[in-house]
């Protein structure tokens, strides 16, 4: 599935989107966090407050519990300050 | 009702005159358009602000605009709906987003501007980056702002 990064979680990450595959164990978005923040210095930097990451799958905002099977694209990013 | 949508994210300037003859089109129908600019400020909480870059996520801002946009012309009769965005670097007193509602009658137009904007500044996916003199730092989220979405919320 493609990833993407917004804003700070994107300059933390150090790229703006990539094609990442984990394990069939990570089912939600919560554990699809937690895989993350193990990848490495930079992701569990820009992951180290789980509770502040936003998260849309497929262009619609979700929760921390949705299921991410079938998700084209997962976007993560920080609380949006537009308008 | 025609409810005719425009909605648009874009680099360049908006004018506010053209947009809103655009969607009056020479209707006759329309007896009131709200207009609500959100512009750059010098100042936030006292700090000076030298300049504003806006990020978008490209695909879900529009969608995400689109869905309140729907709900607004469903909770109100709408005679036509602009939502103009605009991403990139903004100097203090330029342009950054444009919403404009028309109705047959102004109570209708001034709450769908408002719910709007409340909706653009909580979900829609653009995030602030602030230039000042002691460096640059993206803009936090205000808890206010999602109390003035949070009261749109049906019971």
């Amino acid at each position: 599935m493609k990833v993407k990064y917004f804003a700070w979680v994107r300059e933390r990450v150090g790229k703006a989107e990539e094609t990442i595959e984990p394990p069939p164990n990570v089912r939600t978005v919560e554990d699809l966090i937690a895989w993350l923040s193990g990848q490495g210095e930079a992701y569990a930097y820009a992951f180290e407050k789980p509770k502040v990451i936003r998260t849309a799958i497929d262009h619609a905002h979700v929760k921390s519990d949705a299921a991410i099977a079938g998700a084209r694209e997962i976007a993560f990013f920080p609380p949006m300050t537009g308008g | 009702m025609t409810c005719p949508v425009t909605i648009r994210i874009q680099e360049g300037d908006f004018d506010i005159a053209r947009e809103i003859a655009l969607l009056t089109n020479s209707r006759t129908d329309i007896g009131a358009i709200v207009s609500f600019s959100g512009i750059c400020r010098a100042d936030e909480d006292s700090a000076k602000i030298a300049a504003l870059t806006l990020e978008h996520y490209p695909g879900m801002a529009e969608e995400e605009i689109g869905r309140h946009v729907d709900e607004a012309t469903s909770r109100w009769p709408l005679n036509g709906v602009t939502v103009i965005h605009r991403v990139g670097r903004f100097m203090p007193g330029q342009n950054i987003v444009l919403v404009l509602t028309a109705s047959q009658h102004r109570q209708a137009a001034f709450q769908a501007a408002e719910f709007l904007m409340d909706y653009l500044k909580t979900s829609a996916p653009f995030w602030k980056k602030e230039e000042s003199a002691t460096g640059t730092g993206w803009v936090e989220a205000h808890a206010r702002d999602d109390e003035a979405a949070a009261r749109w919320t049906k019971s």
